[in-house]
């Protein structure tokens, strides 16, 4: 018996030390929207690597297909600053239209789609030209930005309207509106492509809309022991690189939901730092991070035991965050 | 009870180990045969950490101390206080055995031993922190089931420091042992030791939230040797060491044993003035 729990033991540690083992290294960008830098994290030793100054108010931000380019909307510039990813030196701007918030790259790297906040636009910039394309009108105060996997779609949420708008990516025209729950956030498609995530701030809610049928098939609800139900407030959705998991990040909760995809349960929550916002993963799928706005740091998440690992401190009200690529 | 008196006469190293055994072993039949205690020694914890801190599951704030390296739940951040709290009573527990030794007269059987005094003391110091660290692991097994998962290196690297807070906090209990008379006054220890010295410590919140509430209270918590043993057993149980920590449980258990003994000696020591068993 005593034997049997020393082979349990040794196993177990042998299979910790494996695990724990250095992971390719990649690097996360963070956005601080009240220091106005952007923070870079190397994930193999999860130590910051350095802290650079940009813009005014970076909120949304995402990288190119290659990793050479960093893209960060500078809300209070009102234009999309793109950064050498190696050297954060700032290479040239977008035009964004006003009051850029967040933003979504299209699968083939060519084309930015940017939610407009103040004038309920979505803008198409052609990343190449550095021109803007087209500017969608969609509902008031338009946040989240969705593609689909083959970059057919966009989604769009609006704050105020309560919707989600799929637009046409060839023809830029709105196909249908989805009324979603108050305050939509966020919106992300399954790898597969066949269902739309949208997350509801006020509602509580996040919505799993059917891309066939484009009518919401389920509404994933939270409840956390000990939390008010007012504080618990969707706003980043991820869903993970297998698609088997989908974490929520439910702001002033402090904690972030487990939720298995298939199922539409919430498996389990985590605890993270204050006001949890927006996630992003590694390409290798292993860590997810999250920003906490209010406690001014980025939860490590390990995607294989779903635990948080560590918590590091970043700039001020960090927003959004991206990892490079492979 | 024929572990204390050396067999054949001799006092090789045999006979000390037969010594030393024989009063763990009877500490451990004691405790074995005692089923209430053994639950309750494991109840106790468990309220806490069950009904208590499923309370304040979200109370502790931003601030991330090490050896957590990032947020942790009340219930995760309390068990290494609770685990000092279960060697905390166990060390007490011995102490009233000890009164009740004196006043049963079991207390002769043992001081008439050959071996020196401070070896008696010491062995049967060695077997409360004996007992003291089953009930620990006891514990940590069901906790582990509360989902209070510290790495499984954590569960090895606390053992040494379960067994140094629990000398230091069983020496505590061999000095009080000296100084009380009767059973009955062992409330007053409960009341004078125990509550102060587990609630005016980190083992519930920690010591920055403490100072937020009040300085005082703060400096007090910083003069509490428990304090240290909850750090040290914190530390260890995620495979760090805390040197301060180790320093002072160290020294504060190295410090009671020493008055233990003294005011054990028949000669000089307290219990002779104040006219217990032993003589």
């Amino acid at each position: 018996m005593t034997t049997r729990l020393a082979t349990y033991a040794a196993t177990a540690l042998l299979a910790a030390t494996m695990l724990a083992g250095p992971a390719c290294a990649y690097t996360v960008y963070v956005s601080n929207e009240k220091d106005n830098t952007v923070t870079l994290i190397d994930t193999a030793t999860l130590e910051v690597i350095k802290t650079v100054d940009v813009g005014n108010r970076p909120r949304g931000i995402t990288i190119s297909l290659d990793g050479k380019h960093l893209f960060v909307c500078t809300s209070d510039d009102d234009t999309v600053q793109v950064y050498d990813a190696k050297t954060m030196e700032l290479l040239y701007d977008l035009p964004s239209g006003p009051d850029p918030e967040l933003f979504v790259l299209a699968p083939d790297g060519k084309h930015l789609y940017i939610a407009n906040e103040d004038d309920a636009l979505v803008t198409v910039v052609d990343v190449e030209s550095r021109k803007m394309v087209a500017e969608i009108p969609v509902g008031v105060e338009p946040e989240g930005m969705g593609v689909s996997p083959d970059g057919k779609f966009v989604v769009n949420t609006s704050e105020t309207t309560n919707m989600a708008h799929i637009i046409d990516t060839a023809s830029h025209e709105i196909v249908e509106n989805v009324l979603v729950d108050s305050r939509p956030r966020f919106a992300e498609f399954t790898p597969d492509g066949k269902e739309l995530w949208v997350s509801s701030e006020i509602g509580g809610t996040v919505s799993v809309i059917d891309m066939a049928t484009r009518q919401i098939t389920t509404k994933v609800e939270f409840e956390i022991a000990g939390v008010a139900k007012d504080a618990i407030q969707p706003v980043g959705v991820r869903i993970s690189k297998d698609g088997k998991k989908a974490l929520v990040a439910l702001g002033p909760s402090n904690r972030v939901a487990v939720v298995d995809t298939a199922s539409k349960q919430v498996e389990k929550y985590l605890l993270v730092g204050q006001r949890v916002w927006q996630l992003a993963y590694t390409p290798d799928g292993k860590l997810g991070f999250s920003t906490n706005g209010n406690s001014n740091d980025v939860s490590v998440i390990d995607m294989e035991t779903m635990e948080v690992t560590k918590s590091i401190p970043v700039g001020g009200l960090p927003w959004g965050v991206v990892v490079s690529p492979d | 009870m024929s572990g204390f008196v050396p067999h054949g006469g001799g006092r090789g190293v045999t006979g000390w180990l037969v010594c030393l055994g024989g009063i763990v072993w009877r500490e451990a039949l004691r405790f074995v045969h005692q089923k209430e205690r053994f639950l309750s020694a494991l109840v106790r914890p468990l309220v806490w950490l069950f009904i208590f801190a499923a309370g304040f599951r979200a109370v502790l704030g931003v601030s991330i101390e090490p050896p957590y390296q990032t947020y942790v739940l009340y219930e995760v951040y309390v068990t290494p206080g609770l685990v000092a709290m279960i060697q905390l009573f166990n060390g007490m527990q011995s102490s009233l055995s000890m009164v009740y030794d004196r006043e049963t007269g079991t207390m002769r059987t043992l001081l008439v031993s050959p071996y020196p005094r401070w070896y008696l003391l010491s062995s049967k110091l060695t077997a409360g922190v004996v007992v003291s660290i089953f009930q620990v692991y006891a514990f940590l097994a069901i906790a582990w089931f509360w989902e209070i998962r510290p790495p499984w290196i954590g569960y090895l690297t606390v053992l040494p420091a379960l067994v140094l807070s629990g000398l230091m906090l069983g020496a505590l209990g061999l000095v009080l042992s000296s100084l009380i008379r009767q059973l009955e006054n062992f409330a007053g220890v409960m009341n004078f030791v125990i509550f102060p010295m587990f609630f005016a410590s980190s083992a519930l919140y920690p010591l920055w939230r403490v100072r937020e509430g009040s300085v005082l209270l703060y400096d007090i918590c910083r003069f509490n040797p428990f304090t240290y043993a909850v750090d040290l057993i914190r530390f260890a149980l995620y495979g760090q060491f805390n040197p301060f920590a180790f320093a002072v449980v160290a020294g504060t258990a190295a410090l009671f044993l020493t008055i233990a003994i003294v005011a054990y000696d028949p000669s000089r020591g307290m219990m002779m003035r104040r006219g217990g068993g032993a003589g």
